[in-house]
């Protein structure tokens, strides 16, 4: 039977429901366009299914039903940093004068909202021990984007137009090189130790006078800590090429130890994943980039200005004795890299939750994260392999090569069979240096308790594997479809719905 | 695990066959099985010149992707068009219908630096420990 | 702090793991260790939170002015029932839909955005969505040198400036050179300069925006239709301001191979410039070009109907320095947002909504062009803004406005010098005949004041 049939949270796709002249009505139409624009510009057919607004409630309200977040359950996704999202952030980002107000109002208009981004900014770099940040890009890899364009641009000022090799360790999240890729530069792996970090050894023969920028995450992708950053840092400057921080685990370290005092020169967080914005199903992100000193003059533009404001009470906060402005004239300036600001809805969301913890609160927000991490490390390790094993950071990977030869049972059966359990599974293969890996990353938000009902889960799936692996390999049964025929997507790509009469023959 | 014995083939598991000055390439049985479901194929264009052990394309499946070499260097006279509306063609008959291009060779010698069945035999034995 | 731990659950945590201390846990080698104390704003308490954003809201003061301001920014209705179905937290909280099996419904939404996207642009294949309007145009000039190797690019001189200057930054990285197609005295893009340019064989791609920086029409011309599709150069539609989807022409309608722009218009905040989404749909022939990603239908193993994120072997986590774009993180609840948006009104809401831009559009451009010292600059057809030109510096006039709380529109002069003394003026179906008239008495007491010399 089918499982959608008896299924109360489907609803059939929008563009088969509805009737022509249902629809609602929102505003005052203006007329036939025929009024106002010549025949010729106009379009035949507006081809949109008109519905009830209590068609369009039910519809994806029923959608939401059929879809996992962090507010159903425990989502220990790594790398991602799924943590609670406070709604009080959501609230302030809905604030009429917040949520309304137009890119282009004058700065004089607007100084709540740069007055926002400039508190989020000096915030930023103090915690990350950088000189300056670039509220611009909109996600992670937007920001390595604008980073690696801002060292290309350096190095071109400088003469130094060999410098075309990014180097990136083998632990390095796909954007990564991809990012460096679209800059012009050549990708250059560098395998991991066998204590899977970076070796300065190896990294020394592969540096010279084509180095442009390493590229790392610290802690890297198997949540353990690069310890010679000093050593690695040193290493590249000396052949003078510039670090670059991938703060998608800056959950690890925030207000414990910073990027700056390692030695990067350039960085990115993902203020979706570090400062609780929504992921919203996979965007919109926030991804702020910061420089060292020696690169200020580059940041893409605008850039926000303060300076102190005449007449100002001196009772008042710091940042409300300042005024502020949009700044750019940048004249070394990589450019823009969006059409407006900032994601600025999100930079709200940002600020809010560095209020709500400040220096002291950020510190043990992130001790919090590590210390849940390696609880469920130590936890996991009793039935799981964890190939490096030792003090992680914010997260660990598992590996289950040894239960798979066992069994036959794959990380993907594992990362199943917790979706039947109640629980989004742990990011899998990935990184690329582990066998079937499971990696997991629980933050600091989640309880002991929690932590203990996924250890239970993991550890009965595990057994299950072992002793009736047909159940593991069968999972998912209870969620609202099963496995899906991946080869079918691919081969036949049905990428929309068509109206029947336009139905292509062969749908590729 | 025989090879087809008419066959030359190469370390990176494509095979050749050679027919005059035309050489049909593809990949082997050992490479699509390794690769598992295979969802695009992406081949130069008829009229390109590529050279032996060059890379020429890649071959999809749904979660990776692998690079394609070709065995023999020449000017690209026929790719298989088929493969576009049916890559599982190379799962199916990695030998035959399956193939991938056909390359006018620029220079017969080339065929020296490539395996014969026995000795790619042997190096998949070895590539499965 | 949102943790929910108590010293007891740290002490027998702590135990199991082996530490002493968190401070053990997190603890990085002297010669990088925190040193300064850390220079944040104050931790507060919840009540102290919307307090100071109150504070900040208050002290954003053009959000309660009378506004003509549009140029890539659009105010529209939103129906409340869109934040109420959007802020469901199974929607907020969840992550790309890795997992299929969980996530059903988040896939169908974007299966639907993409359908949407296709329906308005007239086009085959459309992404889950990339950042924004600007990064969509920079985008699809990668697809097109990709698509036919040339590394060129074009891009009319009529379209939105912000794009342009994000399109030069995006060719800066790649190696490409950029050249501008002029724009006539008639505010749109000079044709005979475009099939000039196209002739010569060696531009990736061309881009032209409609309606265009100027609210006007500008789409090519049968001869430059052919002259564009003769050359093998790609042609790029960009859109701006997606409600004109509703009633202009599509964008394949003219030829264009890839259709990207901004989709704000469709129900997302105007919030300061963000987030807001790109959207990107093509030909079938440059499916495989498509950055970002793409939900696929398909079936579970029951032989059940289902979705899922397919052609993944294009992107960043597989493809790694060969994918298509290095994006991972998209709009995508900008366009759940657009999604539910486009549901809810549907063909005849959306229709009001278009022609409602059209109707007050032309309300304010004739009640400006009645002023002594305005005129209109040009004359072409236009959707929702009109360029106004007030005989002095622009900026000057709305200087003046702001003092009389009116946000007038743009000052053309800072992107076109020609145009120094010109206003972009943006009314759409929330523009009242009370603003219009606000600003008609506004500008005429403006105007009366002689010019600074």
């Amino acid at each position: 039977m089918s499982r959608l049939a008896s299924d109360h949270t489907f609803s059939p796709i929008i563009f088969e429901q509805g009737q022509e002249g249902r629809g609602s009505r929102y505003v005052e139409s203006g007329g036939a366009p025929t009024g106002f624009l010549p025949p010729e510009a106009l379009r035949a057919d507006l081809p949109l299914p008109d519905n009830t607004e209590l068609d369009v409630v039910r519809h994806f309200t029923r959608l939401s039903a059929r879809t996992f977040g962090i507010d159903l359950g425990f989502y220990p996704l790594g790398s991602c940093t799924m943590k609670y999202n406070p709604r009080v952030n959501d609230a302030m980002a809905e604030l009429p004068a917040l949520r309304d107000l137009h890119p282009w109002t004058p700065d004089d208009l607007a100084q709540g909202a740069l007055q926002i981004m400039w508190e989020l900014e000096r915030s930023l770099c103090s915690l990350f021990g950088m000189a300056a940040f670039s509220l611009n890009p909109s996600a992670g890899a937007h920001a390595e984007l604008t980073a690696l364009l801002i060292a290309k641009k350096y190095f071109k000022d400088r003469g130094e137009t060999r410098r075309g090799t990014v180097i990136v360790p083998d632990t390095a999240h796909g954007t990564n090189p991809a990012s460096a890729a679209m800059c012009g530069f050549k990708v250059l792996s560098l395998r991991s130790d066998a204590r899977g970090r970076v070796s300065v050894d190896a990294l020394k023969n592969v540096l010279g006078a084509d180095t442009a920028v390493c590229m790392m995450t610290n802690p890297n992708t198997l949540g353990l800590f690069e310890d010679h950053i000093h050593e690695i840092s040193r290493a590249v400057h000396e052949a003078g090429g510039l670090m670059y921080y991938d703060g998608a685990n800056a959950n690890a370290l925030m207000g414990n130890a910073r990027p700056g005092d390692m030695g990067f020169d350039l960085m990115h967080l993902n203020l979706h994943k570090t400062f609780t914005i929504p992921h919203g199903g996979g965007g919109a992100g926030h991804g702020p980039v910061g420089v060292a000193a020696h690169l200020v003059e580059y940041l893409p533009i605008p850039y926000v200005r303060a300076r102190a404001k005449a007449g100002a009470d001196p009772s008042a906060a710091p940042s409300d004795r300042m005024e502020f402005r949009l700044d750019f004239d940048l004249p070394h300036s990589v450019g823009p890299v969006r059409s407006f600001w900032s994601n600025f809805a999100h930079a709200v969301r940002a600020l809010a939750y560095i209020y709500a913890n400040g220096a002291e609160g950020l510190a043990a927000v992130s001790q919090l994260a590590v210390l849940n991490a390696n609880y469920l490390r130590v936890r996991v390790r009793d039935f799981l392999d964890t190939p490096y094993d030792e003090i992680c950071r914010h997260e660990f990977v598992a590996s289950a090569q040894a239960l798979k030869r066992e069994t036959g049972v794959k990380a993907l059966d594992i990362a199943k069979a917790l979706l039947d359990r109640g629980f989004m599974a742990p990011t899998i293969y990935f990184p690329l240096i582990v066998a079937e890996a499971l990696m997991i990353e629980p933050t600091e938000t989640e309880s002991k308790e929690t932590l203990d009902e996924f250890v239970a889960a993991l550890r009965e799936i595990v057994s299950l594997a072992k002793s009736d692996p047909g159940t593991i390999l069968a999972a998912p049964e209870r969620t609202v479809v099963g496995r899906l025929d991946e080869t079918r997507a691919a081969r036949q790509p049905d990428l929309r719905w068509y109206p029947h009469a336009e139905t292509p023959a062969n749908p590729n | 695990m025989a090879q087809p014995e008419n066959l030359l083939y190469s370390k990176e598991h494509e095979w050749v066959k050679i027919d005059g000055d035309i050489a049909t390439v593809g990949i082997t049985e050992y490479a699509q099985s390794s690769l598992g479901d295979i969802v695009y194929v992406e081949l130069p264009k008829t009229g390109a010149h590529v050279v032996q052990f060059g890379n020429i394309g890649v071959v999809e499946s749904v979660k990776a992707v692998s690079d394609l070499f070709t065995p023999v260097g020449g000017e690209v006279v026929e790719v298989n068009t088929e493969l576009d509306g049916d890559p599982a063609l190379v799962n199916r008959e990695p030998f035959a219908g399956g193939w991938m291009l056909k390359v006018r060779l620029s220079d017969a010698s080339e065929t020296a630096r490539l395996l014969s069945p026995s000795a790619y035999e042997q190096l998949i034995a070895e590539e499965a420990h | 702090m949102y943790t929910p731990h108590t010293p007891r659950d740290i002490a027998q945590m702590l135990e199991t793991v082996g530490a002493n201390s968190l401070d053990d846990l997190v603890r990085v080698p002297d010669a990088i260790a925190l040193r300064e104390r850390l220079d944040l704003v104050p931790a507060l308490p919840e009540a102290g939170i919307v307090k100071r954003f109150e504070h900040f809201a208050r002290k954003n003061v053009g959000a309660s002015y009378i506004s003509f301001l549009g140029g890539g920014s659009y105010r529209h209705y939103t129906p409340p029932a869109i934040a109420s179905l959007a802020m469901r937290g199974e929607f907020l909280t969840s992550y790309t839909p890795y997992q299929a099996e969980v996530s059903q419904g988040y896939l169908q939404a974007i299966y639907e955005w993409q359908t949407y996207v296709c329906l308005l642009t007239g086009l085959d294949v459309a992404n889950a969505s990339v950042y924004d309007g600007a990064t969509a145009l920079a985008e699809a000039t990668i697809m097109s040198i990709h698509a036919n190797g040339r590394k060129r690019a074009l891009v009319s001189r009529a379209v939105n400036p912000n794009y342009r200057a994000v399109l030069q930054t995006y060719c800066d990285g790649l190696d490409v050179e950029l050249d501008e197609i002029p724009v006539t005295a008639n505010g749109t893009t000079d044709l005979a300069a475009l099939q000039a340019l196209v002739a010569e064989g060696t531009y990736a791609c061309v881009a032209l925006q409609s309606p265009n920086f100027f609210g006007n029409l500008d789409v090519p011309d049968a001869a430059a239709q052919s002259a564009i599709a003769a050359s093998g150069t790609v042609s790029i539609a960009v859109v701006a301001e997606a409600i004109a989807l509703a009633v202009l022409a599509t964008p394949a309608s003219w030829g264009a191979q890839i259709a990207v722009g901004e989709g704000q218009s469709f129900g997302v905040a105007t919030a300061y410039g963000g987030p807001y989404l790109g959207f990107m749909a093509t030909t079938k022939e440059h499916m495989r070009r498509i950055p970002g990603r793409l939900v696929g239908k398909t079936v579970d193993a029951g032989g059940n109907e289902a979705y899922v994120l397919t052609l993944q072997a294009r992107e960043q986590h597989i493809r790694r320095e060969r994918a298509t774009s290095n994006i991972c993180t998209n709009q995508a609840h900008c366009a759940l947002i657009a999604t539910i948006y486009l549901a809810l009104l549907g063909k005849s809401g959306l229709q009001d909504v278009a022609s409602a831009n059209l109707k007050r559009s032309r309300e304010l451009a004739a009640s400006v062009a009645s002023l002594q010292g305005c005129a209109l600059e040009f004359d072409a057809p236009f959707f929702n803004e009109v360029v106004v030109n007030v005989g002095r510096p622009a900026g000057e006039v709305l200087d003046r406005l702001k003092g009389r709380g009116i946000l007038g529109g743009i000052d053309l002069g800072r992107f076109y010098p020609e145009y120094a003394n010109c206003i972009l003026m943006t009314a759409t179906e929330l523009t009242s005949a009370g603003d219009i008239q606000a600003l008609h008495a506004a500008l005429n007491e403006v105007l009366d004041v002689p010019a600074r010399v």
